[in-house]
């Protein structure tokens, strides 16, 4: 693979029938590519995680893409509530999902963790009233 | 186990064909909750779910689970065909509940392998 790859994607608020759309064009992109199926599943669990917190908890936001030889680099950004406790959010069962949410099998607290899980780094910067933005980087 | 024979023990009708009954899985997961199989499930396994919603086959594409059953007399509806059809996700229907669908192909000899512990 030559050159970098650069792929953006409107994420819109509430609308979970296309949730995970992006996650599905990335990774779609990515076993094109021939990269390797482990770091493709790493990749597409962190990026399918943030892009339905991004959704559910925010209304919708953008996913930017960068793919270089040696590894991807998503962003999510959003300009939702953003999160107060960062610590606690990132806890293995802790949720503020609304039951419909519930019903549609998700909020269990178990997406953050699970993208730190799988990202070989992560950085989220989140503040109140503002927005969040997820940066998930993993190595091929 | 081929897809296909699971269809037979669970008495299942075909919804969506997929891009094959024969192909081959050893290991299924059973829940509701797809937070779950995208923090617990590891390798291709068979999902096994009462939800029908179209997050299930979102859930199924990211974690490349080629086969979906859904239990306790569920059918999926038409956005759940249609995104299955789409992403090649075979779908079948089974009346038996999710207790009794996991005992038939657990003893048949499927596992829970391809899970993290
Ligand atoms: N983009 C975001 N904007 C605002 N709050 C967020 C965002 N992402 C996560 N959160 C907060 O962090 C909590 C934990 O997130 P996490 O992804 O771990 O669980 P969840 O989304 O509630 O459930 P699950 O991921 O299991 O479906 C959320 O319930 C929410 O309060
Ligand atoms: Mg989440």
């Amino acid at each position: 693979m030559s050159g970098i790859i650069r792929l953006h994607f409107e994420l819109p608020g509430n609308d979970l029938m296309s949730a995970g759309e992006a996650s599905s064009s990335v990774k779609k992109k990515l076993n094109q590519l021939g990269i390797n199926p482990a770091a493709v599943k790493k990749a597409a669990i962190a990026m399918y995680e943030a892009e339905i917190n991004a959704i559910i908890h925010a209304g919708g936001g953008t996913l930017a893409v960068t793919i270089t030889k040696d590894r991807i680099n998503i962003v999510i950004s959003d300009h939702g509530p953003g999160i107060a406790d960062l610590d606690l959010a990132m806890q293995e069962g802790y949720s503020t999902a609304p039951d419909y949410i519930r019903e549609m099998g998700f909020g269990a607290g178990m997406g953050l963790p699970n993208i730190k899980r799988n990202a070989d780094r992560l950085e989220i910067k989140s503040a109140v009233g503002q927005g969040t933005t997820v940066e998930i980087t993993v190595f091929f | 186990m081929r897809i296909k024979e699971i269809a037979e023990i669970l008495e299942a009708t075909i919804e969506v064909q997929g891009d094959s009954l024969d192909l081959e899985v050893e290991a299924a997961f059973g829940s509701d909750l797809m937070s779950d199989v995208m923090a617990y499930v590891k390798d291709s396994v068979l999902l096994l779910t009462g939800l029908v919603s179209p997050q299930v086959i979102r859930t199924a594409e990211m974690m490349d689970i080629k086969a979906v059953v859904l239990v306790r007399g569920k059918k999926p509806d038409r956005c759940m065909v249609q995104l299955a059809e789409e992403k090649g996700i075979t779908l079948l229907s089974t009346k038996d509940t999710m207790f009794v669908s996991c005992g038939k192909l657990y003893s048949m000899g499927l596992t829970g392998k391809g899970v993290r512990e």
